[in-house]
């Protein structure tokens, strides 16, 4: 063995220590005040969503005709909305629903998205192109208006919402899994794998996804912001979460029957709102930073 | 002995923060005789082509900086001037070219106005003379019918005739030093010896000096009178081309040498240096060539070596062969 | 001699101009690989060398099936690959493997060393058991002298010499009997350059496999290769065993490239055969002899008449109407250079 011997005498190579993708996550997560904050507020949404039951004062569909349209006070820090129900407990009730559709619709439009635009992209030809075609069709809407348009035609309801918004999310993580299937497509270890022997399923599912997967992940991150916004926008056009259960959006739509008797559930869910949403977009950021191999010395 | 044209004297060059620097290039000396052609060889992370950057301070500062030394050009040092100077020596006095013809021209610009421009922006000339001075350009590098090729982009040309219009360009001015950083490196063998041919003839008609950034040791020896060999950031031999190849007296220099696969060797297998390249500013301590050198002693680990002289125009920086050209040299006295 | 575990049948590939109803159709059209026949035997070494565009990389690829030819026939032993079902040339890849030229793009990053060495295991089930899989893999590793303590790491953490070893390492997994070597040592530093042909000449020493090991300087191949073929705009000029070819290249195009690689020896400097102009583009190949454009040699009959491969010597053969021997003198000897 000739090879053996005369090699085992190279001086075991100086390699770079291996970055753990935990500890660059802590890096990039405490290392800007901005993300520390956005952090805070995504771990206190959550346990906020979590815990509701626990944490509001209020049962939030209760009715009371005797308190009516009541500004912020000791007893409700928020007020009550014309039903005499308490704004705050609603809102913490709301933040399941935000949390529930944020969360859900973004995973399920990843993974329809993800699948389409990988097969088109991998494929090519006439798959590519019918694939492709719907896609821009779909694109062509404003998201808002295709989930109205869907909703519309299927009415409220959860499952209704969820599929309206999920609907709305897949051509735009179609045509960035496509984009990034086309790129990776191009790279010397698909090629590698081809005459390692691999067959096709094998490589899109081992090679290629994991490889897409960082710029889905960041998009998904990124779309919770707007799935929690566009439950909101559907909710207060009335065809999102249906009254009475209480989401940010509906709390805002009933907030302006009285905007000018008592502002803050609008203040309130307005600022739940856009705390949240701006957070979940400076987590993407982290995100992607983490995720690209390439930046991550 | 003449006066140098170009004068590195312990050069140095960190990139990264102040407070944990990473030297790239620690200690760098040379000279460039008037009309002389000197090469610098190393591999990927030798520091060759941030020291030829220095040299017309085109390193981009942070994260680089020059940290010492003197870079003197006709006996000014360069790096005392004002950097509002700089672009004045830049094209007129030194010109550079890069690796790659393709992304260093303008692909949206005739090339007979960017090779003029270079000339406006150092000569004042007519146009009509300039445009003269431009198809001269072009004829000799070497374009076929070079009025007729003014007004081609860059994109109509090969890229070994985008390699030309690159002399032609760095040459507009008449400078007395033409840089080129692996101007071959991206070209096929045919062409690397058309251009390589073509450097030869200009040296004889310009007597421009050249100074040639290569990790090729054949482009070297085909062009270079002198040569610089780096490893690591560092000079680890200097010498005559000749001394290199007949002589060399760093176990670096021998090595490399000895693994290059040649056409004319029946070897039946090709010598081998064990280990990899070092990263840039990773060797602490010691000679950075230790880890794979075949030669080492414990001082080697411990202490860098100065440059040793061998014989009169050959340096090199070796504790151990130091040691057995003087134990050579005294049994040559006492026999 | 007789044995050939690869044999091609004037191969070749029109790669189309993509667009279809183009008027430019015709015009558009590159000939990467036209007509090339040879074939490689059991245990030996053909060296495919050539100047990028000539095809070389292509013709590779078509042995394997990477791309599929517009003619010709690839034969691996009795099997004819060219028309195999893909299910059926999956399974043949067992016997076929290729080494790619770029160190940094042929390991999937996001997969560990181990991953990577043990993919072709498991794609043809020759390992049973994780335990079994590991073991193999750190076998496989220390044969391309890779410390195995590295397997669990990723593809970043390593050098250009060291990916490739990795590379090498996934190639030989599956015992291969036929490996296709894409310019392995074109993207490394010269100083690794020499342990990489070396390493590989080992495996296929210990292992016995065929190799096509393509290149794009004749330097390299010098120490690896029994026969050399020399490809000029998608067709093979010259092939034969490599000391014919070195000592007495009788093509005037493999005489041009192995006058113009410079060598590092000063005496040498500036005498070379230079050839006029550049390559032409693949999408106008000129008619007749393809080489004739920038010949030193050429007379009328180059620009009319394609010369064919013709034995100009026992085993060479040279497509040139007017081969004759170039004696390439060889070097003084050399001073010997202390280790």
């Amino acid at each position: 063995m000739a090879v053996t011997t005369e090699h085992s005498q190279l001086p075991s190579p100086s390699l770079a220590p291996e970055p753990k993708a935990l500890s660059r996550l802590a890096y990039s997560l405490f290392s800007r005040t901005s993300t520390i904050f956005a952090f805070a507020v995504v771990v206190i949404f959550v346990a906020v969503a979590v815990f509701a039951p626990l944490i509001a004062p209020y049962d939030p569909l209760a009715q009371s005709i005797l308190r009516i349209n009541k500004l912020p006070s000791t007893a409700n820090w928020l007020g009550t909305d014309q039903f005499g129900r308490d704004v705050l407990s609603r809102m913490i009730y709301g933040s399941r629903n935000s949390l529930i559709f944020g969360l859900i619709s973004p995973v399920l439009a990843a993974i329809c998205g993800t699948v389409l635009g990988v097969v088109a992209g991998y494929f090519g030809g006439i798959v590519d192109r019918v694939i492709s075609r719907v896609i821009d069709l779909l694109l062509a809407f404003p998201e808002l208006l295709l989930a109205i348009m869907i909703a519309a035609v299927l009415g409220g309801g959860f499952w209704n919402v969820i599929a309206v918004i999920t609907v709305a999310f897949v051509p735009g993580f179609a045509r960035v899994a496509r984009a990034s299937t086309l790129a990776v497509k191009q790279e010397p270890y698909i090629e590698a794998a081809v005459a390692i022997g691999v067959s096709t399923p094998v490589i899109i599912f081992r090679h290629v996804i994991p490889n897409i997967a960082a710029p889905i992940v960041v998009l998904m991150t990124l779309w919770v912001a707007s799935a929690i916004r566009l439950e909101a926008s559907l909710s207060f056009l009335g065809i999102g979460t249906q009254p009475p259960n209480p989401s940010w959006g509906n709390i805002i739509r009933d907030g302006l029957n009285n905007l000018f008797g008592s502002p803050w559930p609008i203040i309130g869910a307005g600022f739940a709102i856009t705390c949240v949403v701006l957070s979940f977009n400076l987590l993407g950021d982290v995100v992607r930073d983490v995720l690209d191999p390439e930046i991550s010395e | 002995m003449t006066v140098p044209l170009l004068k590195v004297d312990n050069l140095a060059v960190e990139f990264g923060p102040k407070s944990h620097p990473i030297r790239v290039v620690d200690g760098v000396s040379f000279e460039i005789p008037p009309g002389g052609a000197v090469g610098i060889v190393g591999e990927s992370g030798s520091g060759k082509s941030i020291t030829s950057l220095s040299i017309l301070r085109l390193i981009s500062e942070p994260p680089g900086r020059i940290v010492q030394g003197r870079i003197e050009f006709n006996g000014v040092n360069l790096l005392d001037l004002p950097r509002s100077k700089m672009p004045d020596i830049r094209g007129r006095d030194i010109a550079m070219i890069f690796q790659e013809p393709m992304s260093s021209l303008n692909p949206v610009m005739k090339i007979g106005d960017q090779i003029g421009e270079a000339i406006m922006l150092h000569e004042d000339m007519s146009g009509e003379v300039r445009r003269r001075r431009v198809i001269e350009m072009l004829g000799l590098v070497g374009i076929p019918d070079p009025a007729g090729r003014l007004d081609s982009y860059p994109h109509q040309f090969s890229g070994g005739m985008r390699q030309r219009v690159m002399i032609a360009m760095a040459l507009a001015c008449n400078p007395k030093l033409l840089i080129a950083d692996e101007p071959t490196t991206a070209l096929d063998v045919t062409i690397q010896a058309q251009v390589l041919d073509l450097i030869h003839k200009l040296r004889r008609t310009l007597n421009t000096a050249v100074l040639l950034i290569s990790h090729d040791l054949g482009v070297i020896a085909d062009v270079c009178e002198r040569v610089v060999v780096m490893y690591a950031g560092r000079v680890v031999e200097e010498a005559d081309v000749r001394s290199i190849f007949r002589a060399p007296q760093h176990p670096y220099t021998r090595g490399l040498l000895q693994s290059i696969p040649r056409l004319d060797d029946d070897r039946d297998r090709l010598y081998q240096i064990p280990g990899s390249v070092p990263l840039a500013g990773s060797v602490k301590k010691g000679c950075p060539f230790y880890e794979r050198c075949s030669l080492r002693i414990d001082k080697c680990a411990e202490e860098m070596p100065p440059m040793f002289s061998f014989g009169t125009d050959q340096r090199a920086a070796c504790w151990v062969t130091a040691r057995q050209a003087d134990a050579q040299a005294k049994e040559a006295t006492l026999s | 001699m007789t044995d050939p575990i690869i044999r091609v049948e004037d191969i070749g590939k029109t790669f189309g101009s993509g667009m279809r109803f183009s008027l430019a159709k015709q015009a558009d059209e590159v000939r990467a690989v036209d007509g090339c026949s040879f074939s490689i035997n059991r245990g030996e070494t053909l060296a495919l060398v050539g100047e990028s565009g000539c095809g070389k990389s292509t013709l590779g690829r078509l042995l394997l099936r990477l791309i599929d030819p517009t003619a010709g026939r690839v034969y691996f032993e009795k099997t004819e690959l060219t028309n195999l079902p893909a299910g059926r040339m999956r399974d043949m890849r067992r016997h076929l493997q290729m080494i790619f030229q770029d160190p940094y793009g042929s390991l999937s990053p996001r997969r560990s060393i181990a991953q990577i060495i043990a993919e072709p295991l498991d794609v043809f089930g020759l390992v049973r058991s994780g335990r079994q899989r590991r073991e193999r893999v750190a076998d496989l590793m220390t044969q391309v002298g890779l410390s195995p303590t590295f397997m669990d790491r990723h593809p970043r953490q390593f050098s250009g010499g060291q990916r490739q070893r990795i590379g090498i390492a996934r190639a030989i997994a599956v015992d291969p009997s036929f490996i296709v070597a894409d310019e392995p040592v074109s993207a490394l530093d010269v100083s690794v350059q020499a342990q990489i042909i070396n390493l590989m000449q080992d495996l296929q020493r210990q292992k016995g496999f065929s190799f096509l090991f393509i290149a794009h300087d004749l330097a390299v191949v010098r120490h690896i290769a029994d026969r050399v073929a020399v490809m000029y705009l998608g067709r093979i000029v010259e092939i034969g065993p490599k000391k014919q070819i070195y000592r007495m290249p009788q093509h005037p195009y493999t005489q041009a490239l192995m006058s113009a690689a410079p060598e590092p020896d000063p005496e040498r400097k500036g005498k070379r055969i230079i050839l006029e102009g550049d390559v032409p583009s693949p999408k106008r190949v000129p008619p007749g002899c393809s080489f004739h454009t920038r010949c030193p040699i050429r007379q009328e009959i180059c620009s009319i008449e394609r010369p064919p491969l013709r034995e100009v010597a026992a085993g060479q053969l040279a497509a040139c109407h007017f081969a004759k021997p170039f004696p390439i003198p060889l070097a003084k000897a050399r001073p010997a250079i202390p280790a």
